[in-house]
């Protein structure tokens, strides 16, 4: 076999930096979306490479539920010094008290839907033209349509049905003001992917992914982390538990899975032993068959 | 998995409901365990809601509300599955001609198409129709599964037979590597395991091809493209004179020292430094993404082009492309359009229509010159300023464009150089 040829995680890479590159190249304003979750810091890390020897040209909006895991936003703060680049942070709690968005009731209230209206506001507000996002198309069936290059109309809506086709590498980021795009750098990546090129590349990511000893409770499958937000219902009890996170969202609704793997190695082993998708712990999306795509049409990350 | 050399492979299938192309992922997700519990669960309660015996495989690949619904695939979706011997992604698009632009799509990026075949009806308008795309878009290998050899008893005689009727039109294409293999997606010979009812076949499964496809020979070697996407200039003290032009390497080699020509200005420098995402390299080759710098201060911006000083594309204004109309608006008579080649953008003009075919019968048909959704057609175009072309059968990169509504932003047509 020739020498002349990539290995799958090279060429991924390059297609991050390449799509990367071409939101630099197209749009005015473009942004980072931040979760602090490790797609985000893969995105972040690529960016880092995509413009070297520049530093990133552009800002990281975080969308702040106010419902963080501490470690987060720790995490957040030192990698935003480190890389010497902007933050914006638009906060939900301001959506709300702003009359903006009205907190969910009811026992499964959450935060994470009122994050649209706090996302689009935060786009409108910075006149942001592109927001660029760690979303991948394995993680969920509506994510699988999404495109590249992804438009969205002046009200922040996708239209999965009306997309524009995607041929070759020729990405068209064409658009009247008001709207505004979002760019997916690693749609191709599958959560194993990402681990390994994580491990790889040693990035450094929260503590929270790593096995941790944690007050929990049982719920819905998954252990909740203990925290000033959780209510106890009957019969739910506290208890100590050695867990880590496969995914990071709100503080409230993210569940860990009980786990040894303290060490990037043992993560790469543990995920690629793993039986069930890397989602299946987010309450967010087991309201309905469809309600990533419900929420991805009105403006969702 | 461990971190190791494996090569990504892109594939692209197309098909319809009843000629079993999502029972065909589902089987190769299933039986190469890529299919996780909580995904069975929700497939095989939908399938008992739905009242189908068992788990309905091809439920696995259907993405949107709509398309769960009415059961047919509308858009490309893309999967993704892993052996230990590749990574593979999945372009998985509708078969029927209203989606030809989807099928279009898919094919755009493949190394490779699955083409399957009912083994009961044999080579089918629809087979036709497929073959061509695969043509059109230059897919180096196509690998032709006759499916539902279970509904046929597994005849070996039959699958000659397909075998015959394939290669009888064919030979009207330009398909490199063609293979054949006789499937049942719904019982799963011969897809990831060898199936024990057809001993007559000493080939290899569906999955031991794929991983097997010979593909690094694949990319254009030879003729060296670097389309530039943006320059980097940083604003600090330790990079102060930097000016690095960033791009993804179309085809061939670049190496430092190499003698290149900045096009179309035409100015010729030499390569200072590569650099890889913060790496300095010696040598950088397609598909890489990379920073290039040149040992004299040249002006060079998007939409440049850096090839070797003895190794250039055609400057043209004028060509001829075979176009597939991707929009539901016809393109309108001498209208205006942004082309995009490359990092290139120009404007341009539809001259002519040459012909159009009719990619059942690949008939040319010289007398309706209009050009609608899915049509196929050869056009003469017209650009304002001349852009750097090679053929799209030497080169996948620099030979594609795409048209863009300048009233409406929207991607209405993507051509192929001829």
């Amino acid at each position: 076999m020739s020498k002349y040829y990539l290995n799958y995680l090279d060429e991924l890479e390059s297609e991050a930096i390449f799509i990367l590159r071409e939101v630099w190249a197209q749009f005015e304003n473009p942004v980072i979306l931040f979760s602090g979750g490790k797609d985000s810091i893969v995105v972040t890390h690529l960016a880092k490479k995509a413009y070297y020897p520049s530093k990133i040209p552009f800002a990281l909006m975080h969308v702040d539920t106010g419902h963080n895991f501490p470690e987060t936003i720790k995490f957040r703060d030192d990698l935003i010094n480190n890389l010497g680049v902007k933050l914006i942070v638009g906060s939900v709690q301001e959506s709300i008290d702003n009359g903006r968005v009205a907190e969910e009731k009811g026992k499964n209230a959450t935060r994470n839907a009122l994050q649209i209206t706090t996302l689009l506001d935060a786009i409108e507000e910075h006149k942001v033209d592109c927001a660029i996002g760690g979303g991948r198309r394995d993680e969920e069936k509506a994510r699988a349509k999404e495109r590249f290059f992804s438009h969205r109309n002046d009200f922040g809506e996708w239209d999965p049905k009306n997309q524009r086709p995607e041929l070759w590498n020729l990405l068209n980021g064409k658009h009247f003001e008001g709207e505004h795009f979002r760019a997916f750098p690693i749609s191709n990546w599958t959560e194993m992917d990402v681990w390994n090129y994580i491990k790889r590349e040693n990035i450094n990511i929260p503590s929270l992914y790593f096995a941790h000893t944690r007050d929990v409770v049982f719920r819905n499958n998954s252990w909740i982390p203990v925290s000033q937000f959780l209510k106890l219902e009957e019969g739910e009890k506290i208890e100590k538990k050695k867990i880590r996170f496969r995914t990071l969202g709100d503080i409230t609704i993210t569940g860990g899975i009980e786990s040894d793997a303290d060490t990037l190695e043992k993560i790469v082993d543990e995920v690629s032993m793993m039986r069930k998708t890397e989602r299946g712990d987010r309450s967010d999306d087991k309201r309905s068959e469809t309600a990533m795509e419900d929420r991805k049409r009105q403006g969702y990350f | 998995m461990k971190i190791n050399n494996n090569q990504l492979l892109r594939f692209t299938t197309a098909g319809s409901v009843d000629d079993g192309k999502s029972t065909l992922i589902g089987r190769l997700l299933f039986d190469s365990k890529s299919i996780f519990e909580d995904q069975l669960e929700s497939v095989s309660a939908t399938s008992e809601r739905k009242g189908h015996d068992g788990v309905d495989l091809a439920l696995f690949t259907d993405g949107l509300k709509d398309e769960r619904e009415q059961g047919i695939t509308i858009d490309v979706a893309y999967r993704y599955f892993t052996t230990p011997k590749r990574k593979f992604i999945i372009a998985d698009t509708p078969g029927h001609i209203q989606y030809t632009r989807n099928m279009v799509t898919g094919a755009s990026t493949a190394n490779a198409a699955v083409i399957l075949i009912d083994a009961r009806h044999g080579v089918i308008e629809q087979t036709k129709r497929h073959s061509f795309i695969a043509s059109l878009l230059n897919i180096p290998h196509l690998i032709v599964c006759v499916n539902k050899m279970d509904l046929v008893e597994y005849s070996e005689e039959r699958f000659n037979e397909i075998i015959g009727q394939f290669e009888e039109f064919s030979s009207k294409l330009l398909v490199k590597d063609v293979r054949f293999i006789p499937i049942s997606a719904l019982l799963g010979d011969n897809v990831v395991n060898r199936s024990e009812n057809m001993d007559w076949y000493q080939g290899g499964t569906l999955l031991n091809i794929l991983e097997t496809l010979h593909i690094s020979s694949d990319i254009n070697k030879i003729d060296a493209r670097f389309p530039v996407q943006t320059v980097l200039r940083p604003q600090n003290d330790e990079h102060r004179d930097y000016r690095g032009y960033a791009g993804r390497v179309a085809s061939g080699i670049y190496r430092v020292g190499d003698e290149v020509a900045v096009l179309p200005s035409g100015f010729t420098s030499r390569i200072k430094s590569i650099n890889n995402g913060g790496d300095d390299i010696e040598e950088a080759y397609a598909p890489m993404s990379i920073a290039i710098t040149l040992e004299d201060d040249i002006d060079v911006s998007r939409g440049d082009m850096i090839v070797k000083k003895n190794n250039q594309p055609e400057a043209e204004q004028e060509f001829d492309i075979m176009l597939c109309w991707l929009h539901n608006e016809p393109a309108r008579p001498r209208a205006k359009y942004t082309v995009m080649h490359t990092t290139n953008e120009q404007r341009a003009m539809i001259k002519e229509v040459v012909y159009k075919i009719d990619i059942n019968s690949y008939n040319r048909n010289t007398e309706d010159k209009d050009l609608t959704m899915n049509d196929i057609s050869r056009v003469k175009v017209r650009t304002t300023r001349r852009l750097m072309l090679d053929s799209y059968r030497d080169n996948r990169n620099t030979g594609s464009i795409i048209l863009i509504d300048e009233n409406t932003n929207e991607t209405v047509a993507a051509g192929m150089i001829i």
